[in-house]
């Protein structure tokens, strides 16, 4: 049954349906509507779980890697300076293997200071060890919080994931979602069983140090968990679309794509904007489709390239800056299709919640055909 | 060892961590100078510096960083400071 409902509202019913056991977070915008019904959920007795209320993001996610090293299912949200302020504890978080699921309500980083979308703040956060998954209106984002506590928690795994959408352009938005019931939920999502955890009967220290002699070896295993999480998201994705008929079991998903000459890349919201655009201009003749990112973390590199094997000009739209050598995106995009002969062009685009329109995703697909790119698309030249 | 996931360890791992490699130089001690003070095992910064059968004191150099405390404060001079080739 659709349900008419604000973003951040469907992610807390979903999350209320996960049955996480501890919940820890900091209220900040653009995340506060998730956080604060979860806590009205929790003190109306509605779901069993701690809410611990803390004092900053840091100690939100420290509580989090606590209660999950002791065996709960966590659940955390934050964004931007927030998530900034938790850089610590994600590497810790991944590297002590524990599947904590976090909502990224996506929004840029300071300075200057800035409510407003964009991908900074995840992105920035690229080599923690998180899965990073991204949603492209407020259906996926609800669905892809099941399946990320599904690929976390498989114990071939054992990583934790972002799961993240556009700050205001979703999370503020009322969309018509579809939301499983409780025991369809508990049909997909079985109680989270913990690989090993803090037991006082049989104590462990998590998290150890590691000499020269170790300390590389474990990363790799953490590389290689990440690897595995691919075919693990692939089955999760899959068989979430057997149960509630919504697919999920492709990393990145094309959008008419078949004869293109020119593909946009995109992550999140900015899909949907990039699809109506090329309608539009499919409807004069231009050849144009979109491939959109649904999984940045691990990158699916193969995926890519197999996607964008019959296009000539590729454009990548990128809500972040690696200052000093483009989006992000952009970079791993390139690096995956290198020696295919595909030319590929880089947009940073609607840094700072700055609109994007039907008509600036064409304009882009003009610069990419006139070989015009690795550029800030729409900036204001006359306050430069 | 082999690698645990989450780097998790049991109690009393930490001792697997020989921090001995870490050395540049160690010390030498000479048994035939010591009177057996203790001086050596009080100032060892990672407790390392052990009681023998006979008395005098040797180093672990398993764990034995090679700060050379030992050598400043012997009052014999016992204990000498070596470059070590690994």
């Amino acid at each position: 049954m659709l349900e008419f409902m604000e973003g951040s509202h469907a992610v807390a019913e979903i999350i209320k349906r996960c049955r996480p056991q501890v919940i820890a977070a900091y209220p900040i915008t653009p995340q506060t509507h998730i956080v604060e019904d979860l806590a009205q959920m929790v003190a109306n007795c509605e779901i069993d779980a701690e809410y611990i209320t803390v004092e900053s993001e840091f100690s939100a996610l420290s509580a989090c890697l606590g209660a999950s090293a002791a065996g709960s299912r966590v659940y955390s949200a934050t964004t931007s300076q927030g998530l900034a302020l938790m850089f610590e504890v994600c590497f810790n978080v991944a590297g002590m293997r524990q599947p904590i699921v976090m909502t990224i309500a996506n929004r840029s980083l300071g300075a200057p200071l800035s409510i407003w979308n964009d991908q900074q703040d995840s992105i920035s956060l690229r080599d923690s060890g998180w899965l990073q998954f991204y949603a492209e209106d407020n259906q996926e984002a609800a669905d892809l919080h099941m399946i990320a506590y599904k690929v976390c928690e498989d114990h071939d795994v054992l990583l934790p994931a972002f799961v993240c959408f556009d700050g205001f352009i979703l999370t503020h938005t009322y969309e018509p979602v579809a939301l499983p019931t409780q025991e369809e939920v508990d049909a997909y999502l079985p109680a989270f069983t913990p690989y090993q955890r803090l037991d006082a009967e049989n104590p462990l220290s998590f998290g150890m140090y590691a000499t020269p002699e170790y300390y590389m070896e474990f990363r790799y295993e953490v590389d290689r968990a990440m690897q595995r999480a691919k075919q693990a998201f692939i089955k999760a994705g899959r068989e979430f679309g057997e149960r509630f008929g919504r697919d999920y079991s492709a990393l990145v998903e094309g959008y008419r794509l078949e004869d293109a000459d020119t593909a946009l890349v995109a992550m999140g919201s900015i899909c949907g904007t990039a699809k109506d655009a090329i309608d539009e201009m499919r409807e004069h003749g231009r050849k144009v489709g979109l491939l959109n990112i649904r999984m940045f973390r691990p990158f699916p590199a193969q995926e890519i390239a197999n996607a964008l094997k019959g296009v000539s000009t590729v454009a990548v739209l990128d809500k972040n800056i690696s200052l000093g050598n483009g989006g992000a995106v952009g970079t791993e995009v390139k690096a995956a299709l290198s020696g295919s002969g595909i030319s590929v062009y880089d947009y940073i685009i609607a840094l700072g919640g700055r609109d994007v329109r039907k008509r600036d995703i064409a304009a882009v697909v003009d610069l990419a055909e006139k070989g015009e790119g690795d550029l800030f698309y729409g900036l204001r030249t006359e306050v430069l | 060892m082999a690698l645990r996931v989450g780097c998790a360890a049991a109690p009393g791992r930490a001792l697997e961590n020989k921090t001995g490699a870490w050395r540049v130089f160690k010390p030498v001690f000479e048994p035939e100078k010591c009177t057996k003070c203790g001086m050596c095992a009080l100032v060892c910064p990672e407790g390392c510096v052990r009681e023998t059968e006979e008395g005098t004191f040797e180093p672990d150099l398993d764990y034995c960083k090679g700060c050379g405390l030992c050598v400043e404060i012997c009052p014999k001079k016992g204990i000498q400071m070596e470059k070590e080739e690994k």
